[in-house]
């Protein structure tokens, strides 16, 4: 897939500038194609027969019948995998099919390819299949003394028996959102008639989709390409792999192209979600404020199978303090395995769940000791040469939590009178509430996250750059799922290179190397820090060569004069370069949880207002405003288009976004009841930005994606609790936590 | 399958007429759904879209294809309330109070409104003529009606003139395009007679009688009046639990609402 | 089932599935794929359709009961090779991220204002509160389609928020 230069250019889009996205003009009339989009002559379509039980034995699959029906060309179960039979982004433990077992609800069982989508869904239907159903494990809790756990993770830090005088105490409970990327799962397998497959997939990885394709089909891995297609967002929802080996089998299976899309209430339990929470938490300080100890148990819930709940639930340990210093930290945590909906990736990968609670708790702290919350957060702020309170890592990088704290607090607040018009009002177009039934809120929090993997992971991107007679190609794997990594590599390019005509080209998997997941906010620095690494390299190489001292659109300058034009430089070369651009190294874990564990970290802080209405527990947040550590911006506009998208998908965990599991079962997978904030919802935002350049990544830029759905429930959770007086100990706040809630119950800690 | 496309209500009767278990698509935004949810596929399909005379809307007779887009932009008032409401402007350009009537969904958004003012459901059938039904006697059940095999709602009828007070309200977790938790609807006339109706606490929208009766004998309600009347309320409904709510916040909340309409009627200029 | 219509000023016509949904007839018949199935419930908007001028979700409509009607997609809103005012706004104001709501985003910004070419931030709300976003957070649509209003208008647009950063 290549993106057109834009027909804007010049230098005025580089580094730094609110760049257009190139992508913009096909994106807006039509023209662009997503993965949902792509056809082929001749193709099939896919459709998937799923469990309807959450705990299952499969005792008959009679896929006979639906061989019969008329359009239907193939049905493929667990047998028919001529490889290995599972996969998974860290274990191979999902079943391509359901082997046997169907482990959570919707689990697929069988596929089927047909002429169109009506004869596939007569195939499903005609497949004959029986369960005895089993008692499903839905208990996380339970799954814990069962041992049922993908990763427990023991923190400890500091000394056991050290205490302070104030303590706060609380449980808390993070319910399962849904990414819900508004384009649901797609793609398109084409055979490519010697016995491999061409596959467009809309996804965060497709190196690992690769690896876990090849390893299911049982073929070499230069039998199988992995094509980026366009992708309809994904927020951690397509880092898993979902249709991909499915499509591929089923295109081996009839030599024919095939597609399928899921409608979205398959989507709803094709993907992964986020993870669902229970935390208790002990705080304990000096009467002066200072953190002495910290003490948690957190259990998530990683569902079915694997994915990857063991970096989630290091990610929620490893920040479950926050940003703060705190010499005794003893953390016990346990993602589990249960018959519940896989969990995994979603935007704040942890993090999110670990902020609820511990920035809860220090606004309890704040309330015992009868001080100030921001200024409890500053005296306990963690700062460059400090040790990281969990991992006990010195933190060497910039980290500006006091100055993110200080310049939110500083930020004015929206007018102190409630708003007048109806729809402004808690209950919006309901029209359910007068000014006079509204409390205001103000609500602050602070969030902590890790940029890039952690853990010792081998961390790189690969990219290519290429000098053409039309200006310059990057060729990149990475994903770009609609936050704006295509415009920053053009921005890299066209300010590193001298270059505006830049193209980015998104390769297949056998073209280029991995550019390592989008996700983790690690694709700004990764693919962002090859981008910059590789053409200031061929720059070098070509001033070298060429004996020039300036490199531009125009060719290679010396002493003022053009001695190579471009076009002539795009022949002569040196014309191309390529580079694994790796983040510097991190440890894995000591068996205390400690360890250089992560390269870099960015700080947010968020204050919510939110007009509550008590009395009915209906809710509108005003504002959510917000200074963010990005180290350095690269292009405005895109920056305050996560942020803004980014504090909504926090505004809709912390009143209105969960999937509701009644048994295992999902009981509200579509979008009438699964609940997403709309323009009715949305809070104003202003943002400020703390720019302290990071120490690796180009032009000190930070990874930005995440941390605006970090602390903003947590802050909006903070606004109510002030508001209402109540505790709020669960995410998201339903009308009953308010509402139904005993009136004048104190926020304070036991 | 085949789909008709009648001009005139006649022939949208004879059409069902000939086959009474054809599908009746109104906006068709109910049906629609249903299709996409694996419903099975309708044989015969009577698209009312086109049929004249259903978009009439004279005074309180309201014809069955009038829009909730007409609806929210009509007189002020709880109908328009309720009908800006309904689902997503898109939605509103297309569905009608017709097939809000029809399709008879406990969250049915003008229910309330339909039955608090005592409105009357006008069917018609080729071979049984016209019947006037009230609300009352209308919704029968979870999507369930009176109507017969033949019969299509052709106009919702209002009391004309209508209340002098009435006040809408719903509640829903988002503040937008959503499906109700509680809806209701609280008319009062000048001599102090009250109606209250709920949607989404009960299989069919509900009326709190004795709620009504007490809060009617009151001329000028003050605090223990407008209390008992929201006590009342609570009791009178019906809800269950469900992945939209729960039962007990269903009955605090029509109490609380019921109260807040109530005292939007007392605060307000007549209609 | 013999249907035809006019779609972005183009008579079509052609055989469809009776039970055949017009943004399937669309996508899979017409090749119009630029308008999207998001969530085939009527809730996200992303197959959000002009039917005779009025904003339609066309997974809520019949392909077979849009015979003889005048269909816009997408595809037809610019003309003769120039951007609508409503996806010049869309660009100039970053009002799209990954893309998908985008071509039912705007063809809702496009009916609102073809009604009102001056609407106030409430208006362009609550005008568009029946479109999911889930990246932008909405508020560079607002802003997109109040840059349209004003090239509607003939005037020029307020400056981007994001230039205060002073970046």
């Amino acid at each position: 897939m290549t993106v057109e230069a834009p027909t804007r250019t010049g230098l005025a889009s580089g580094v730094g500038t609110s760049a257009v996205r190139p992508d913009g003009i096909p994106k807006l009339t039509g023209n662009y194609a997503f993965a949902s989009d792509l056809m082929e002559r001749g193709m099939l379509w896919g459709a998937t027969l799923r469990s309807p039980h959450p705990h299952a034995n499969v005792t008959r699959l009679d896929i006979g019948p639906a061989l019969a029906v008329p359009g239907v060309a193939t049905v493929l179960t667990i047998d028919d995998v001529p490889g290995s039979r599972h996969y998974g982004l860290e274990r191979a433990d999902q079943p391509v099919l359901a082997d046997g077992v169907a482990r959570f609800w919707g689990e697929p069982v069988a596929v089927v390819a047909a002429d169109d989508l009506e004869d596939a869904r007569r195939g499903l239907a005609a497949i004959e299949v029986e369960y005895q159903p089993l008692d499903p494990l839905i208990d996380s809790e339970l799954a814990v003394e069962r041992g049922e756990v993908f990763r427990t993770i023991n923190v400890r830090r500091g000394d056991p028996d050290a205490s302070g005088p104030v303590v706060v105490e609380g449980y808390y409970e993070v319910g399962m959102q849904d990414q819900a990327p508004l384009g649901p799962e797609s793609g398109l397998a084409v055979p490519d008639g010697h016995g491999g497959v061409d596959v467009y997939v809309a996804t965060q990885w497709s190196h690992t989709d690769h690896a876990q394709i090849v390893a299911c089909l049982g073929v070499a891995d230069d039998q199988v390409r992995v094509h980026p297609a366009g992708i309809g967002g994904a927020f951690g929802a397509r880092e898993d792999v979902s249709l991909q080996i499915h499509l591929c089998l089923l295109a081996q299976a009839t030599g024919r192209p095939v597609k399928m899309v899921y409608d979205r209430k398959e989507s709803f339990v094709g993907h992964v979600h986020r993870h669902p929470a229970r935390m208790w938490y002990r705080h304990e300080a000096t009467t002066a404020g200072d953190l002495v100890k910290v003490t948690a148990r957190m259990v998530l819930d990683g569902g079915a199978y694997t994915s990857s709940s063991p970096a989630v639930i290091a990610n929620a340990s490893y920040f479950a303090v926050g940003p703060y210093r705190c010499d005794n930290v003893f953390v016990e945590s346990h993602v589990t395995r249960t018959n519940n909906p896989p969990c995994g990736a979603m935007r704040g990968f942890g993090a999110v769940q670990a902020c609820f609670a511990y920035e809860a708790q220090m606004d309890r702290l704040a309330a015992r000791l009868g001080v100030d919350p921001l200024q409890l957060r500053l005296r306990n702020a963690l700062a460059p040469g400090d040790a990281m309170s969990t991992t006990g890592q010195i933190i060497t990088g910039s980290l500006p939590t006091a100055r993110v704290i200080e310049e939110l607090r500083a930020m004015p607040l929206p007018a102190e009178a409630p708003p007048t018009h109806p729809f402004h009002l808690p209950g919006g177009t309901g029209l359910t509430t007068d000014p006079a039934h509204v409390t205001r809120g103000v609500g602050y929090a602070v969030s902590m996250k890790n940029l890039a993997f952690s853990e010792g992971f081998d961390d790189y991107a690969e990219v290519r750059v290429t000098i053409t007679p039309a200006g310059v190609e990057v060729h990149t794997a990475a994903a770009e799922v609609g936050q704006g990594l295509v415009t920053i590599c053009q921005q890299i390019a066209r300010t590193v290179l001298g270059i505006p005509q830049v193209a980015v080209v998104f390769d297949d998997t056998a073209t280029i190397g991995s550019a390592g997941s989008t996700s983790a906010s690690r694709q700004t620095q990764m693919t962002g820090g090859a981008v910059e690494a590789v053409c200031a390299e061929l720059r070098q190489m070509i001033l070298e060569a060429h004996d020039g001292d300036e490199l531009d659109d125009t060719g290679v300058w010396r002493a003022g004069e053009l001695v190579v034009p471009l076009d002539r430089l795009a022949d002569l070369g040196p014309a191309t370069h390529h580079l694994r651009f790796r983040h510097p190294p991190t440890d894995t874990p000591d068996e205390d949880g400690q360890g250089n564990l992560h390269v870099d970290f960015a700080i947010a802080a968020h204050r919510a207002v939110v007009d509550v209405d008590a009395e009915l527990g209906l809710l509108r947040v005003v504002a959510v405003d917000t200074v963010q550590d990005v180290g350095a911006v690269l292009n405005p506009a895109a920056l305050l288009g996560q942020v803004e998208g980014g504090i909504m998908q926090g505004v809709g965990l912390a009143v209105m976004e969960e999937l509701i599991l009644d048994g295992g079962v999902i009981k509200n997978a579509s979008f009438t009841d699964y609940l997403l904030p709309t323009f009715a919802d949305a809070p104003a935002v202003t943002a400020g930005f703390v720019e302290e350049a990071s120490h690796f990544g180009p032009f000190g830029a930070k990874g930005a994606g995440e941390p605006p759905t970090i602390s903003s429930t947590a802050a909006i959770a903070a606004a109510i609790r002030n508001a209402t007086g109540l505790p709020i100990t669960r995410v998201p706040v339903r009308p009953d936590d308010i509402a139904l809630a005993q009136p004048g119950r104190s926020i304070q800690g036991t | 399958m085949d789909c008709e496309h009648p001009h005139h209500l006649d022939a949208a009767l004879a059409a069902l007429g000939d086959d009474p278990a054809a599908t009746v698509l109104a906006g068709g935004t109910d049906v629609m759904v249903d299709l996409s949810f694996g419903q099975p596929h309708p044989v015969h399909v009577i698209a009312l879209r086109r049929v004249v005379e259903s978009a009439e809307w004279q005074e309180g007779r309201i014809g069955a294809g009038v829009t909730y887009r007409r609806l929210e932009r009509g007189p002020p008032g709880a109908l328009a309330q309720a009908s800006r409401t309904v689902g997503s402007p898109q939605i509103r350009n297309t569905g009608t109070i017709g097939g809000n009537v029809a399709t008879a969904s406990p969250a049915g958004d003008t229910l309330p409104v339909i039955a608090a003012c005592d409105a009357a459901i006008e069917v018609a059938s080729r071979d049984g003529g016209v019947r006037v039904v009230s609300w009352a006697d209308f919704f029968t059940g979870v999507k369930q009606t009176s109507l017969r095999p033949g019969e299509l709602v052709t106009a919702i009828v209002f009391p004309d003139p209508m209340p002098a007070h009435h006040e809408f309200a719903k509640i829903g977790v988002r503040n937008a395009m959503v499906i109700s938790m509680v809806s209701a609807c609280v008319t009062r006339s000048e001599d102090g007679t009250t109606r209250v109706a709920l949607g989404s606490v009960a299989p069919t929208p509900l009326r709190a009688t004795a709620a009504e009766e007490m809060i009617s004998a009151e001329t000028n309600p003050g605090e223990s009046a407008l209390t008992e009347f929201s006590r009342l309320v609570s009791a009178a409904v019906r809800p269950i639990t469900d992945h939209r709510g729960t039962e007990s916040y269903r009955r605090h909340a029509s109490g609380v609402l019921a109260r807040r309409l109530l005292e939007r009627c007392l605060r307000r200029e007549p209609r | 089932m013999h249907v035809s219509m006019s779609v972005n000023g183009r008579e079509v016509s052609g055989d469809v599935e009776p039970r055949t949904l017009l943004v399937h007839y669309l996508r899979e018949n017409l090749g119009l794929t630029g308008t999207h199935v998001g969530c085939d419930t009527g809730y996200c908007g992303a197959c959000t359709v002009h039917v005779d001028g009025i904003s339609t979700k066309s997974c809520t409509m019949l392909a077979v009961q849009a015979e003889g009607a005048e269909i816009t997609t997408i595809e037809g809103l610019a003309s003769n090779g120039e951007l609508h005012p409503v996806q010049e706004g869309f660009w100039e104001r970053h009002g799209l991220q990954c893309g998908f709501c985008t071509p039912g985003m705007i063809m809702q910004s496009a009916y609102l204002l073809a009604e009102d070419n001056n609407p106030d931030e409430d208006t362009i709300r609550h005008g568009l509160d029946g479109n999911l976003c889930r990246c932008t957070g909405y508020h560079n649509i607002v802003k997109a389609v109040q840059y349209a209003g004003a090239r509607m208008r003939s005037e020029e647009p307020d400056a981007p928020d994001w230039e205060e950063e002073g970046t």
